[in-house]
């Protein structure tokens, strides 16, 4: 698992990588709604916990469809279904690697583009918490997705239609977090139910990705 | 350490490649699985090791059974087909380190770079690698490996003479070892097999199965 793991990190900052590309994809996002908004700040921080987690999921799913694709299609998904490990576990190797290179920079580069729509400072804990925290679901259920639709030719549509709507509690809990911290609520709700969620994507979805993994094949 | 299959069948899409396959194979067996194109050799493969799905029989590889013991089996497996498993962006010796550690075997990457003759571009990536160089990187792979069933499914397609003979070598001392090999293969590898099992493109044993069909009748169809 720590091979795939470390693998997979290695291969994400080779060219062709995924790596970044989130990050930058997000951060143009957060400046074209800033510029197409103009000079309305008020309008833009009351946007700003949506839009920027509305972003961040888009983003997360920029790098999604070459999760499993990119292995299939050398041959390498065929030997990593022999290798001694459990295929479940391959799949948590391969989603945490991906959350690595596409979630984290996410949620550490969030304060900048709390900057840009003009995000209150004392909601910047609670955003960049709420990224740390959901982001690895989106990782976890986007290796579902991209199970299922690994050997579709240009599935990455398909995958979107798949997984964005799986995406929906997290989006809730996770902007519902931003908004609360902005306004100066109590955000203890918000982010039990995100910790939840997550938790119940780590513990639910490597089976279930394993399994399509494995009706593929047949 | 044994390998027997009994009245293995498979059917893809509906079309049913083949059915009833038969084999057994010793220790230290090599094996050629013989056949026209589109006779279902890789499909045979792939069913064996449980990467392609099959029906009816089963397959044992020692104490393993690819019915009740799928992982077991597989763990006694390696498989290289018509794609290497190379990554373009790694280097020829983080492709080989990967499979090594992931496979989790002793052996050493050096050696199986020397045996193919890859050790001078070790450190290229593996993008400029040529077809033959990336096939040999892919069947380094089975030395690192150290497996004691060999699945290939045309190995030398790619290979000069010259790596054809140290392939052929690698195969040998690997059945030497007690290890069986089952080639998918139309070139001579410079031995004849130990075995040989022959694959012919299923023909439906009888028509009448498909003249028993309703809807191919077409009766009322006016």
């Amino acid at each position: 698992m720590k091979t795939l793991f470390l693998r997979d990190v290695a291969l994400s900052f080779r060219i062709g990588g995924g790596a970044g590309q989130s990050l930058a994809f997000f951060v143009l996002a957060i400046a074209l709604l800033a510029f197409g908004l103009g000079g309305e700040t008020d309008l833009l921080a009351q946007l700003a916990p949506g839009a920027l987690w509305v972003f961040a999921l888009l983003a997360c799913l920029l790098s999604l469809d070459r999760l499993f694709q990119a292995d299939y299609e050398d041959g390498s998904l065929d030997h990593i279904l022999l290798a001694p490990v459990p295929l479940e576990g391959a799949v948590l190797a391969k989603a945490a690697a991906h959350w690595l290179t596409t979630g984290l920079p996410l949620a550490l580069g969030s304060p900048v583009m709390a900057i840009i729509l003009n995000l209150p400072t004392e909601a910047w804990p609670a955003l960049v918490a709420s990224l740390l925290i959901g982001t690895p679901a989106l990782s976890l259920i986007g290796a579902v997705g991209a199970a299922l639709t690994v050997g579709v030719r240009r599935g990455g549509l398909l995958l979107s239609l798949l997984v964005l709507p799986l995406y929906i509690p997290t989006l809730i809990f996770g902007a519902l977090a931003v908004r609360g911290a902005a306004l100066g609520q109590e955000t203890t709700g918000p982010f039990l139910m995100l910790i939840g969620v997550t938790l119940g994507c780590l513990a639910l979805t490597p089976f279930a990705a394993a399994a399509a993994l494995r009706a593929n094949q047949s | 350490m044994r390998l027997e299959i009994t009245n293995l069948s498979c059917v893809r899409g509906g079309r049913r490649v083949f059915e009833g396959v038969v084999f057994e194979a010793g220790a230290g067996a090599f094996a050629a699985l013989r056949g026209p194109n589109g006779s279902g050799k890789s499909t045979l493969l792939r069913a064996i090791c449980g990467l392609v799905g099959s029906e009816g029989g089963d397959v044992r590889v020692g104490e393993a059974s690819l019915r009740s013991d799928r992982e077991a089996l597989q763990e006694q497996v390696v498989y290289a087909g018509h794609l290497d498993a190379v990554k373009p962006q790694m280097t020829v010796e983080e492709n080989l380190d990967f499979w090594r550690r992931l496979y989790g075997g002793g052996a050493t990457v050096a050696a199986a770079l020397e045996r193919f003759d890859l050790a001078h571009i070790a450190d290229a990536p593996a993008a400029y690698c040529s077809a033959g160089q990336k096939r040999r990187l892919g069947l380094a792979r089975l030395a690192v490996s150290e497996r004691p069933l060999w699945l290939l499914d045309e190995p030398t397609v790619s290979l000069d003479a010259a790596n054809v003979a140290v392939f052929a070598e690698l195969v040998r001392a690997h059945c030497a070892a007690g290890g069986i090999a089952l080639v998918a293969t139309h070139v001579d590898l410079g031995r004849a097999p130990d075995l040989e099992l022959q694959m012919e493109p299923f023909q439906p044993a009888s028509r009448d199965a498909a003249s028993a069909d309703p809807f191919l009748q077409g009766e009322g169809w006016t």
